[in-house]
């Protein structure tokens, strides 16, 4: 009973954690896939934008990361559509290889502007230890851990609601299916990609002032986390949100389990491989089955 | 009399950084502008032949493998036969991979190896590197070494340049360039496409591999974090895209622009004084992703577009 | 007066040489027209021309009167010209009630009137309106194709080969779908390699060889063509 509990406490539960943060990350690259049809590499740095501007209100308010949350959003959602119209626009119909090198170029410019801001040094939103929450006297959640589980959980289903029970967000899914015959029924592609830029940046927002909070910040966090967030995508297959979601999950949890001590006394895998995880998975799909688990597009 | 010392040093070790990029340029051009492999894990290759040269040329130590103090010659050419046959493995799961989904795959590939140079502690030294790398013509008086390695380097280029000209104006440059431009017509006239794209893959990849050995000795140092990986990537990317993908020249004068423009930034920093002093060098990364931006939505071509071989007509992006 | 008039077309893609010299053909109110020809006669291009996604070098396209040469798609279809290619033409994993929305996307007001007489018009779609489009059978896509097309009430329905791969039996239920959909009011222009069953089913037709018109008639003028009758009738 007591291993199930230290599994519990310090493998399942900070799995679904970093899981969940994959996943909406991988939501916001599957769509933009999907949509716009190109890996877009600068995600990850978007993430940091959204943490770091938390930060800046959290220092100079005080406030709780959690209700700097909405600045987040709005800020970094004005970034990322700033950024599609000027860097990303001009080559709307044109190969994906520019874009992809393009969306590169940003990352690394996010990133400048967050080193040239903050310097390179890790930073937190808040000092001091906090003691986790304990539940029937075994179960210890840090209570960060219960908001970002619980946020996941509303966003991914708000996700959903958008894109079964809006016009945009079906006209969204309709523009991943097939972008000519969109066209055809009059459905403007223009909107449906401001929409997608802006419920990824606020993904991305979330996710970001997420692992700021649960862990620390640093410019490259979400730098750091493009390889499992692409492996998340892959996995849940291209253009498919829910299979990201479900991908972001297994990834989160594989990623943390696999330091447990599953055979003998150490670790199964060195925690510094952990990150190997993801991309032996990714790897694996791409070889096996490129279309990931739900189908989604290879092209 | 001194400052002018300073400032030819200075310039030499400019123009040798430079060419050392130049040689992996050439590689990127060949992967890139000749074949159209989308390869974003440079900095894995030019690792792994940073760290063979090292271990192959260094004196045996208990921080890392070697022992070897093999010439450096040897262990360049190692570094590049090691770089070509994981390259082989790589390429032997990835090649057929889509252009960003390969992009992916490569930078995955490169963060592995980043990885196991860092967790290896036992063969590589971890986070503390490989130090003390013996480098060529050091005994020399100064400044006579620093400019034998520079020369070298610019040897090394011309041999490369010869090489990859040649190989781009033979009957082998130009089915891989037909490649390129319609695969599936190139299947359909027989091509072993995968073997071919294969072949480039490797090729590019030693010279990355080459061009880590060479900086490895260049700076007699090398670490898993030491030439930041991703900006490396990430300028000779730039580099190739300004100067021109496709031309070999282009490949090398963008490597000399990019190159020029970085440690001009430098030296521009580098006067900054009080808080900024640490964070304003960080503008410099903006810099060169500007001007990335620029480039590919006013300069498409590059500077120097890519000069097709004589009676080839590049094919159209939209079909009739 | 037609509806829809394509006037001396000469048209083509990009910087290439034009596919379609001088085409000229024309749609009256009510009726259903085919246009039929060998492979790569510029069938497919004509309908292209109408909704400017072409490099036009000549000639114009006229629709009740008003000019629309070039005109984006988008406004094309404002304008009430609603087209079905030949591939690609349902969202696959979107439901068949979902695909039919997406039809009346530039409809401000609600659609349950035109939803209602497309389920009035194709019945299997009401049973399966819940049904991924892409699970559907090729005859009941087809109709989901259709419908899409008709949210708007057009003014042209325009089909690029509609029975394309599909058996003789499964074809004439589409053009049965075709004769029903013109019966409710809506004027046809369609491309076919059918082109004895389209025929049969078309006022008139046009016969398309090389980008330039050969023949013109009525359907069963066409059909009794011999020169018509040898080029791809026969059998």
């Amino acid at each position: 009973m007591g291993e199930l509990l230290v599994f519990f406490n310090f493998y399942f539960v900070p799995g679904l954690v970093l899981g969940s943060i994959y996943a909406l990350g991988a939501i916001g690259v599957s769509l933009v896939f999907g949509i716009l049809r190109f890996a877009h590499f600068a995600h990850g740095d978007l993430m940091s934008v959204g943490a770091f501007i938390a930060l800046a209100v959290v220092s100079t308010t005080g406030m709780d990361p959690l209700y700097a949350i909405p600045f987040a959003i709005v800020g970094t959602v004005a970034f990322t559509l700033g950024i599609d119209k000027v860097f990303y626009k001009p080559f709307r119909d044109k190969s994906t290889i520019v874009l992809v090198i393009a969306s590169f170029g940003i990352a690394l410019m996010l990133r400048s502007l967050i080193l040239v801001s903050w310097g390179g040094e890790v930073q937190t939103y808040s000092v001091g230890i906090v003691r986790p929450l304990v539940f029937l006297d075994s179960i210890r959640i840090a209570e960060r851990h219960i908001w970002i589980i619980g946020l996941t959980v509303i966003l991914m289903l708000i996700v959903h609601w958008i894109l079964t029970r809006t016009r945009t967000g079906k006209a969204m899914r309709a523009v991943s299916d097939s972008p000519e015959l969109a066209r055809l029924a009059g459905i403007s592609t223009e909107n449906v990609v401001k929409a997608t830029w802006i419920i990824g940046g606020s993904l991305c927002a979330c996710a970001g002032v997420f692992i700021g909070w649960d862990t620390q910040l640093q410019a490259t966090m979400g730098w750091d986390l493009m390889l499992p967030i692409f492996a998340a995508t892959i996995l849940g297959g291209i253009g498919r949100p829910y299979g990201a979601m479900a991908g972001g999950l297994i990834i989160g949890m594989a990623e943390e389990i696999s330091a447990y001590a599953w055979l003998g006394d150490g670790p199964l895998l060195s925690p510094g491989y952990k990150t190997g995880i993801a991309f032996a998975i990714m790897v694996l799909m791409l070889i096996w089955r490129p279309s990931g688990l739900f189908r989604g597009r290879v092209y | 009399m001194d400052q002018l010392y300073g400032y030819l040093n200075y310039a030499m070790f400019l123009m040798t950084m430079a060419g050392i990029y130049a040689v992996m340029a050439l590689g990127l051009n060949l992967n890139w502008g000749v074949t159209g492999l989308f390869n974003v894990g440079v900095a894995g290759f030019f690792a792994i032949g940073a760290y063979t040269s090292a271990i192959f040329s260094t004196e045996e130590t208990s921080k890392h493998i070697g022992g070897f103090e093999l010439p450096i010659g040897v262990g360049l050419i190692a570094a590049m036969i090691t770089s070509g046959i994981i390259a082989y493995f790589v390429g032997r799961i990835c090649i057929r991979l889509r252009s960003d989904y390969l992009a992916i795959a490569t930078i995955g590939i490169a963060e592995i190896f980043r990885l196991i140079l860092k967790n290896e502690m036992w063969a590589t030294n971890g986070t503390r590197g490989i130090s003390n790398i013996p480098r060529p013509m050091e005994g020399l008086v100064q400044p006579f070494g620093p400019i034998a390695y520079m020369i070298m380097v610019f040897a090394i280029v011309a041999v490369i340049y010869w090489l990859m000209e040649r190989g781009r104006n033979s009957p082998w440059g130009r089915v891989m360039m037909a490649i390129r431009d319609n695969e599936l017509a190139a299947r359909a006239a027989g091509k072993n496409v995968e073997r071919l794209r294969i072949q480039a893959f490797v090729l590019g990849s030693m010279l990355m591999g080459l061009g880590g050995g060479l900086t490895a000795h260049f700076f007699k140092f090398v670490g898993p974090e030491a030439t930041d990986p991703l900006l490396t990537t990430f300028i000779l990317w730039v580099m190739l895209i300004v100067g021109g993908s496709g031309n070999n020249r282009g490949a090398i004068l963008g490597c000399l622009i990019i190159w020029t423009l970085w440690s001009a930034t430098e030296i521009v920093t580098s006067q900054a004084t009080g808080d900024w002093a640490t964070r304003i060098p960080f503008m410099r990364m903006f810099l060169i992703g500007l001007v990335l931006q620029i480039v590919l939505q006013k300069f498409p071509g590059g500077l120097l577009p890519e000069k097709l071989p004589e009676g080839r007509r590049k094919s159209n992006d939209d079909g009739g | 007066m037609s509806i829809l008039s394509l006037n001396d077309i000469t048209a083509g893609y990009g910087g290439d040489a034009p596919i379609l010299h001088g085409v000229s053909l024309s749609l009256e109110p009510g009726e259903i027209v085919s246009i039929i020809g060998p492979n790569g006669a510029g069938k497919s291009t004509a309908m292209k021309a109408v909704f400017g996604m072409l490099d036009m070098r000549g000639g114009s396209v006229v629709l009740d009167d008003e000019d629309i040469t070039g005109e984006a798609p988008e406004k094309v279809v404002a304008r009430g010209v609603c087209f079905v290619p030949q591939t690609d033409n349902v969202f696959p994993n979107l439901s068949v009630e979902e695909n039919l929305e997406m039809g009346a996307y530039i409809l401000k007001g609600p659609i349950d009137e035109p939803l209602s007489h497309v389920y009035d018009l194709f019945p299997p779609l009401l049973e399966k309106r819940k049904q991924a489009a892409g699970t559907l059978s090729g005859g009941q896509r087809q109709m989901v194709a259709m419908g899409r097309a008709l949210m708007l009430s057009p003014k042209v329905l325009m089909l690029d080969e509609p029975t394309a791969g599909l058996s003789p039996k499964y074809a004439q239920e589409i053009f049965d779908l075709v004769l029903r959909v013109n019966a409710a009011g809506t004027p046809v222009l369609m491309v076919e390699q059918n082109a004895k069953q389209a025929l049969a089913i078309s006022h008139r037709g046009y016969v398309l060889v090389d980008g330039h018109n050969r023949h013109e008639g009525t359907g069963k003028d066409l059909i009794a063509d011999r020169e018509v009758a040898e080029m791809f009738l026969g059998g």
